[in-house]
């Protein structure tokens, strides 16, 4: 039993996919709102939210899509609530994004009590969808190219997301907002408009990973599920330094970490989950470590805009 | 009375008045979060079909006004009250340390490791001692890697304490199960310590003397904060950074020695926490105390006796929780939404205060 | 002087044109009756001291703000400029001096803010704009270079370039060449003058006298919120570099014989009997933006040696340097015969060293902490104040009271936080820690800068008895009037040296304006 037989390079591809996806999506969500300047310490918990509202619709519809779609939805209203209060009327980012987090927790836990009380139902598992010729691919093919259609979207958004930040007026104005709001709204732009765009929008991706780990991942909903995936994906967005793909490239590479332990067993390998689940954390720190200082993040981070104040 | 009497006497009442609108205005806004935080959530359990009034006067009642609960809230809030010692060092400091939850499970680990090992030849009160010393200095060092790139790289320390609190919690979970594992049960847990060797009862009752412990420590870190030159060295460090410069402080140096005091002090509160309650730590285990603390800390604004008596009502609030999650079908995540609610809430009381004096100013 | 050798656009009449504009605010009138016509074609220097009003005039001009009386003409029409918007549809464009650019963008992105949120920016077609407009005016930007790399002169040629292309006909530069280094002003000088050839008006905003005379057609003084006087072209063409200096001088100072006499100062020791407190020998510090090189002097006890220079020349390089928190790149700093280079910043203050910062809330002060803190914020853990290391409340309350009455710091009590005091009184608590206790030697930086009369001339009286005290007093100043009034000896610094050392005679003012003008060495 080899490490690198096929059998196992398919489960980590097929693992890392699916691990990867929610990190993807949150790490994309946290870097739309860093660039407009928002320290979005609240991605956990729209998560989560996201995770409930996406795997109750599910569960009452029997459509993942409109589940995934309440997801993203559930997502949005926490980052309302973030937009009011941190960009309209500038309360402490942290201090909120804390507050949401621990919010959502109690909040999806108690409805889920409520609603199913001890009981965990489950999900039918998700139909997918299979891209004709590239699904034949050994390896590659039953990982990306024969998933359901929502790992498609993840995907796709990335070069939206390229595309957004390189080639529209939203795109600077969003890169404005985060760096020199002064110049944003001496060119005519509303800045807060602009911003809260982008908090709303990180509401949005959250929401839908959540709903993905919910619907897709684990089928169930159980308390706190995210297991601080939202926080993996904050660091991923402070690490790839304003590009989607390297969000991409990082949410594959820890959703990797993640999965290991599936492949290794296939592999025949056993090494204790307990100790893969420590890698991801591990790897983070290692390039903080090594490439910390680069980190960079927008200048008006974390601050928020009053017109006027020099 | 000659006139200059009178307008005297006038200025003294006068002075008087406004020293008592002070006050109840300090009150008010440091009452009114926590009653408008209850209100709040007063609703939510309406949406779910329970009555506050009776959920709170349960809680209230198992929680307070019932022997074993008071003993348990009090016993509970040894623990808490490291972690608020140990989070107002470090926001007093301009230091966010959100790595609590790693550093007081590694405290926790290595003290539910060690101590039934080392009462085979020391005695109880030793054993006691040194765990303390340990899970104390577990917690320290779980911090010098986000404290050295905070103080020499200027990295921010919000992510860096979140991943080492993950992987530190992934760590003691690797050292419970593959470690430290108790071999005459088959729970995945460490060895227990036997009650007679864990940290004393007080004066009879089933309330530990962690809590003696969890007060102390608060009361010198607010004394050490507020009326030492070094906690005013780290208060200027905190309130800002370029005038700390100025006047000459050494701030890479107390910003270590600010992750190493708060960490400490986490890793403290795990050890406490299994030497008077908890006797082992199970696989999987984690309260996940220290972010729930935070807004705590906040609403008293990072004063020691202020944070002793909001440690008492989330005790109060979580132990009662705890009864009223088997009695009457609300489980304790609630207590979590109130806090969540708390600290919004305690955000909006401060931006009207500022509002409130910027118009004054004008 | 405004070299005047170009044929300039044949003026129709002022194309903008203030008259009588009166602006008050509570407790001050910033503009009194100010009238002024700006023609097409020159460069229309505004000049005037700090507070002399030019600020409130620019804000009226670009739309920030509206004239409280009088009224403002652009193009013989009285016009009501509502908004900046209106500014600019107008025809005034505006530079300020600090840049208004998103570091992180390429200029052409820059230029496209604004636009509709989807649409993709047009930037070849942009970038061809700004190429065309840039070569027209004879400088070269590169329209996707990002922001962030370029100097501050080279973003500021930027956003006259932006201004140009909005169709701006009066472009005002406010205080343009205050961050700038002088080799960038130098350039921005001769922008000017290209522009004014193209029949574009301009005003430049400066208190710096010798720019005024190097790129001014046409001079305005402001003083006090009114018109001090002007000099015309003509009057510019006619007179010499010595008389036009003069002449503006007296305009925004009043005579030399006025206020400001030296008369009042105790006699000078001969030089040579003073003993050297604090010296500096080849001093170089590494700086991106100005470093200092081959700085060396000598302060004698009870002198006070002046530094000056236009800002951002070295001043606060030097004064970070010799305190201590700066590290050096070669020389040595001595006090009182020892070498204090290596030390720390608190390490030389417990041997006398004092220094008085330009930033008083920003890094002189805590704003949050009350004044008997602030007080003792550079001896925190004094045994006098902290028996080991608990504070003693009473002997810090009796310090803050003695410094408080001894200063006449205006607070509500000594536990009031410092951030709510006055501009002056916040000085007052910084002058009060640093002047008492065993000082030797004190650095002021900016001492008066943003204070209004009354606290000047206290600070200034403080300095004074510093030096009465017999210490040594090294004052970094950027403010002329008040360098010759206190100093004995003065040194001007430009571009991070010292250029030349002289004694304050009656000459002084001469020679230090020629000095900071690059006129004489």
């Amino acid at each position: 039993m080899g490490l690198f037989t096929e059998a196992f390079l398919t489960s980590l591809v097929v693992g890392a996919v699916a691990a990867g996806i929610p990190l993807l999506l949150a790490g994309l969500g946290e870097q739309l709102s860093e660039k407009a300047g928002v320290l979005n310490i609240g991605l956990e918990g729209m998560m989560l939210v996201g995770a409930y509202c996406g795997f109750l619709a599910s569960f009452l519809t029997g459509s993942p899509a409109l589940g995934f779609l309440a997801g993203a939805g559930g997502g949005a209203v926490v980052a309302a609530i973030m937009a009011i209060l941190c960009v309209r009327l500038g309360l402490n980012q942290i201090v909120i994004g804390i507050a949401l987090t621990l919010g959502a927790e109690g909040m999806t836990s108690l409805l889920h009590y409520v609603q199913f009380s001890k009981t965990y139902p489950r999900l039918d598992a998700v139909e997918t969808t299979a891209i004709p010729l590239l699904s034949q691919l050994p390896v590659l093919g039953d990982a990306f190219f024969n998933r359901p259609p929502v790992v498609y979207f993840a995907l796709i958004m990335v070069g939206v997301m390229i595309y957004l930040y390189r080639s529209t007026h939203l795109g600077a104005a969003l890169q404005a907002a985060g760096d020199k709001p002064a110049a944003l709204d001496a060119a005519g732009v509303d800045v807060i408009a602009t911003r809260s765009f982008a908090v709303l929008g990180a509401g949005l991706f959250a929401g839908l990973g959540g709903a993905f780990m919910a619907i897709v991942g684990a089928g169930i909903f159980v308390p706190f599920m995210t297991h601080g995936n939202g926080f993996i994906g904050i660091v991923l967005a402070m690490l790839a330094r304003g590009k989607p793909l390297w969000v991409l490239f990082g949410a594959l590479l820890f959703g990797a970490s993640l999965s290991m332990t599936t492949a290794l067993q296939v592999a025949g390998v056993d090494i204790p989950t307990d100790i893969i689940q420590m890698l991801p954390f591990a790897m983070v720190m290692l390039v903080l470590v090594l490439a910390g200082r680069k980190a960079s993040l927008p200048l008006a981070l974390g601050s928020s805009y009053v017109r006027g104040a020099r | 009375m000659s006139v200059e009497d009178i307008s005297v006497a006038d200025a003294t009442d006068r002075a008087r008045v406004d020293r008592l609108r002070a006050a109840i205005h300090m009150i008010l806004i440091t009452v009114g979060p926590v009653i408008a935080a209850l209100a709040l959530g007063g609703l939510i359990l309406i949406a779910l079909n329970v009555n506050p009034l009776e959920y709170y006067a349960y809680t209230l009642r198992r929680g307070l006004f019932s022997p074993t609960g008071l003993q348990a809230t009090l016993t509970r809030m040894g623990p808490l009250l490291l972690i608020a010692a140990s989070l107002i060092v470090a926001f007093r400091a301009g230091i966010w340390n959100l790595g609590g939850d790693g550093q007081f499970l590694l405290g926790a680990v290595i003290v539910a490791a060690s101590a039934p090992l080392m009462t085979a030849f020391m005695p109880v009160w030793l054993v006691l001692a040194l765990c303390m010393v340990m899970g104390a200095a577990l917690g320290a060092l779980w911090s010098v890697v986000p404290a050295l790139l905070r103080a020499y790289h200027g990295v921010n320390e919000i992510i860096t304490t979140l991943m080492m609190s993950f992987l530190g919690v992934s760590l003691a979970n690797v050292l419970v199960k593959l470690a430290f594992l108790d071999p005459s049960t088959t729970t995945p847990q460490t060895r227990t310590l036997p009650v007679d060797d864990r940290l004393p009862r007080l004066f009879g009752t089933t309330t530990s003397s962690g809590l003696i412990i969890g007060l102390v420590t608060i009361i010198i870190v607010h004394l050490m904060m507020t009326r030492t030159a070094f906690g005013l060295k780290l208060r200027v460090v905190g309130a800002n950074a370029k005038a700390a410069v100025h006047a000459g402080l050494h701030v890479p140096l107390l910003t270590v020695a600010v992750f190493a005091i708060s960490a400490a002090l986490t890793g403290l509160a795990g050890a406490v926490d299994i030497l008077g309650t908890q006797g082992n730590v199970r696989a999987d285990w984690n309260p996940a105390y220290s972010l729930m603390v935070v807004p705590l800390v906040f609403l008293a604004r990072f004063n020691g006796f202020g944070t002793i008596a909001f440690v008492f009502l989330f005790s109060v609030l979580s132990i009662g929780g705890e009864s009223a999650a088997r009695k009457l079908g609300v489980p304790n995540y609630f207590s979590l939404v109130v806090v969540a609610i708390l600290l919004i809430v305690f955000g909006l009381t401060e931006y009207l205060e500022q509002r409130r004096q910027t118009i004054a100013r004008k | 002087m405004a070299s005047s050798s170009a044929p300039r656009v044949a003026a129709a009449g002022p194309v903008v044109s203030l008259r009588n504009v009166t602006k008050r605010f509570p407790g001050v009138v910033a503009n009194d009756r100010v009238t002024i016509d700006i023609m097409p074609g020159e460069v229309h220097v505004l000049l005037g001291e700090n507070g002399a009003g030019k600020s409130t005039l620019v804000g009226m001009l670009s739309g920030l703000q509206k004239p409280d009386e009088g009224e403002i003409v652009i193009d013989g029409m009285p016009v009501d400029i509502s908004s900046p918007r209106q500014a600019l549809d107008l025809g005034i464009g505006t530079v300020f001096q600090h840049s208004m650019l998103v570091p992180s963008l390429s200029l052409v992105d820059n230029f496209a803010l604004g636009g509709a949120w989807w649409r993709r920016p047009d930037r070849e077609g942009l970038a061809r704009r700004i190429g065309e407009q840039a070569t027209s005016i004879g400088i070269r930007i590169d329209p996707f270079a990002l922001a962030g790399d370029l100097s501050l002169g080279e973003q500021q040629q930027v956003e006259i370039v932006r201004a140009l292309m909005r169709g701006t006909r009066c472009l005002i530069l406010d205080e343009a060449t205050a961050m700038l280094t002088p080799r960038d002003a130098e350039q921005l000088g001769e922008l000017m003058r290209r522009l004014v050839k193209r029949g574009i008006a301009i005003v430049f905003i400066t208190h710096k006298l010798n720019e005024a005379l190097a790129y001014g057609d046409r001079i305005s003084v402001l003083r006090l919120g009114r018109n001090a006087g002007a000099l015309g072209p003509e009057a510019l063409a006619a007179a010499d570099n010595h008389d036009a200096m003069a002449e503006v001088v007296r305009m925004m100072f009043g005579s030399a014989a006025s206020e400001h006499t030296r008369g009042e100062r105790r006699p000078l020791p001969a030089a040579s009997e003073l003993r050297t407190v604090l010296e500096a020998t080849n001093l170089s510090v590494d700086d991106k933006s100005v470093p200092l090189s081959a700085i060396s002097f000598a302060v004698g006890a009870g002198e006070i040696f002046g530094i000056a220079g236009i800002d951002g020349n070295g001043q606060k390089q030097l004064a970070e340097v010799l305190a201590g928190q700066r590290p050096i790149a070669g020389g040595q700093i001595a006090l009182n015969g020892a070498d204090i280079g290596r030390m720390t910043v608190g390490e030389r203050r417990n041997r006398g060293l004092r220094y008085v910062t330009d930033d008083r809330l920003g890094e002189g002060t805590v704003a949050a902490f009350p004044v008997s803190t602030n007080l003792l914020l550079k001896q925190i853990g004094d045994v006098r104040f902290w028996t080991r290391g608990l504070e003693r409340p009473a002997a810090i309350a009796d310090h803050a009271r003695k410094h408080v009455s001894e200063y006449d710091v205006r607070t509500p009590g000594i536990e009031t936080p410092v951030g709510k005091l006055s501009g002056g009184n916040i000085q007052k608590v910084v002058l009060a820690r640093e002047l008492s206790g065993s000082a030797e030697a004190v650095i002021f930086s900016k001492p008066t800068y943003g204070l209004d009369v009354q606290n000047i001339r206290t600070s200034r009286r403080r300095i004074q008895e510093a030096a009465d005290f017999g210490r040594a007093v090294l004052l970094i100043s950027t403010d002329l009037e008040e360098i010759l009034e206190l100093a004995d000896r003065i040194a001007v610094i430009s571009q991070g040296k010292l250029v030349g050392t002289i004694a304050n005679d009656s000459e002084a003012r001469q020679k230090v304006g020629e000095m900071m003008s690059g006129i004489a060495q």
